[in-house]
């Protein structure tokens, strides 16, 4: 490798609770090569610079979805952004936003987990099936209407880009809600009419603007905004219609 | 989880969003820059006389009624999302002062037209 | 007693973090102009109600230069609305595939503001060349 080392400065914002009465910013200086990821940045500030600086990763490989931090203001995973981007200026890395910071860099994701548990995201078959009935089999414009949500990798990019979430935690949110479609969009799935009570709540898909970021942060190209707004059609015919349809989809 | 409301709002906010992407730019510039200026428009085309005509029509009071009350429900929706959205914590007596206001529009505009006769 | 405390951040002013949320703002606010035109149009109504003299004292208050130049920025509000709304509305869609390929969003908006050119040289035709 011929690059020289440069030097980068990275603003970490630290919080550490036993301390810190709000969270504080510090900076490093860090030397870095052009392969060197923000995430790799970091670990080289934990192990030369300071060791109690704390984040969460794991794959490397924006596969995982636990590294996603606020880089510059904006939602980012950490192995997918590289200091270069940022050179010769100074990037600032912090928490994600719209959730508790636990420590550093490290967020409290309970409100997704027990989020992601009310949208039921398995797939609830119309009838009980045999073994040997074999496999589902699926046409590819099956596959086409829930492929792109089912590449979600809950690494919360779109929680911390949706003001709405932010202001009212109640909100169901981006990531939960492709989901939930990934699912009622399943042809091998018959549990819509479950969900759809969710949907059509002002916690379901109701307390989205449409702002659309989301879907421009998502790392694995899924469309959030869609999934949501798309069911905010259905919710609203699935209002007016309730009456008139002979099994309504939803209580 | 109990059922929202927002349907019906959401319904008449995106009857007058499509309305309003449609004719509003070209309504604001025939009524409010070409006839008043002739600029592209003779000035007569708004003419009381061409106008009364428009309205004495069931083709003419249903467009503007369409406009008018559309508008109003579409702009009421989202003025009450952007006061949420800078942190003014709208309540319910904001909500009915909204979208009263856009009901209230709605029926001044319906008995004006019928009002104009035919 | 544990020893977490987890912070919360404050929202206020959220939308001057992202320039994307300033657009978005400033699309939501447009709606503020939408209410003011249908507001202008239903007085205009009104004094159409009451007669011709009435009516023609409105078409003259359109006429001063401060009403122009005011339409001028509803005009420009309007057409930043028109091309919003657009932009957006495939996120309302379902899915749509064309054999294999989905139909890019970008499709259908433009099919949106082709609609708002056409429609517009419609009106605008009519109400200068046609009766109306």
């Amino acid at each position: 490798m011929s690059d020289a080392t440069k030097t980068i400065e990275i603003e970490v914002l630290r919080y550490r609770p036993e301390q810190d009465a709000e969270p504080v910013l510090q900076t490093f200086q860090v030397p870095f090569t052009d392969d060197m990821s923000v995430l790799q940045g970091l670990q080289y500030i934990k192990d030369y610079l300071d060791g109690t600086v704390s984040f969460r990763w794991s794959c490397r490989m924006a596969i995982c979805g636990s590294c996603g931090m606020m880089i510059n203001g904006k939602p980012e995973l950490s192995c997918k952004t590289f200091l270069r981007q940022y050179y010769p200026g100074k990037l600032r890395v912090e928490a994600l936003a719209h959730f508790p910071i636990e420590r550093d860099l490290v967020v409290s994701i309970d409100d997704f987990v027990e989020k992601l548990e009310t949208i039921k995201p398995y797939i609830i078959p119309r009838e009980p099936r045999a073994l040997d009935a074999g496999e589902y089999l699926q046409t590819p414009a099956e596959l086409a209407q829930y492929e792109q949500f089912s590449s979600c990798i809950n690494c919360l990019l779109c929680y911390a880009a949706c003001p709405q979430y932010g202001m009212n935690p109640s909100f169901t949110g981006p990531a939960a809600l492709a989901l939930l479609h990934r699912y009622n969009a399943d042809s091998r799935d018959g549990g819509k009419a479950q969900r759809m009570e969710l949907v059509n709540s002002e916690e379901g898909v109701w307390s989205c603007t449409l702002v659309g970021y989301c879907s421009e942060v998502c790392p694995k190209g899924v469309d959030p905004a869609r999934a949501i707004n798309m069911n905010k059609t259905n919710s609203a015919l699935d209002y007016f219609l309730r009456f008139v349809l002979p099994k309504g989809t939803a209580k | 989880m109990k059922r929202s409301n927002a349907p019906i709002f959401w319904s008449l906010f995106g009857a007058g969003g499509v309305l309003s992407a449609l004719v509003g730019p070209v309504l604001v510039f025939i009524t409010g820059i070409a006839a008043p200026t002739g600029v592209g428009m003779p000035p007569a085309a708004l003419a009381y006389s061409r106008v009364l005509g428009f309205a004495q029509s069931f083709g003419g009071k249903a467009a503007l009624f369409a406009v008018i009350a559309l508008f109003l429900w579409h702009a009421a929706h989202r003025i009450y999302h952007c006061l949420h959205d800078f942190g003014a914590h709208p309540g319910t007596a904001t909500k009915v002062l909204l979208y009263g206001s856009a009901f209230a529009g709605s029926v001044a505009a319906a008995w004006l037209l019928l009002a104009i006769g035919r | 007693m544990s020893a977490r405390k987890p912070y919360v951040r404050p929202m206020a002013g959220w939308w001057r973090r992202n320039p994307y949320y300033v657009r978005y703002m400033i699309m939501e606010a447009t709606s503020v102009i939408v209410a003011i035109y249908a507001v202008i149009l239903l007085i205009g109504v009104w004094r159409l109600s009451q007669g011709q003299v009435p009516y023609e004292m409105w078409l003259n208050s359109l006429r001063q230069p401060l009403a122009v130049v005011f339409h001028g920025f509803l005009l420009l509000a309007m057409c930043y609305h028109a091309y919003t709304w657009w932009k957006v509305l495939p996120k309302t869609l379902p899915l749509i595939h064309f054999g294999d390929k989905p139909v890019p969003g970008l499709l259908l908006s433009t099919a949106g503001w082709t609609a708002t050119l056409v429609a517009s040289a419609a009106i605008y035709a009519t109400v200068r060349w046609c009766g109306l």
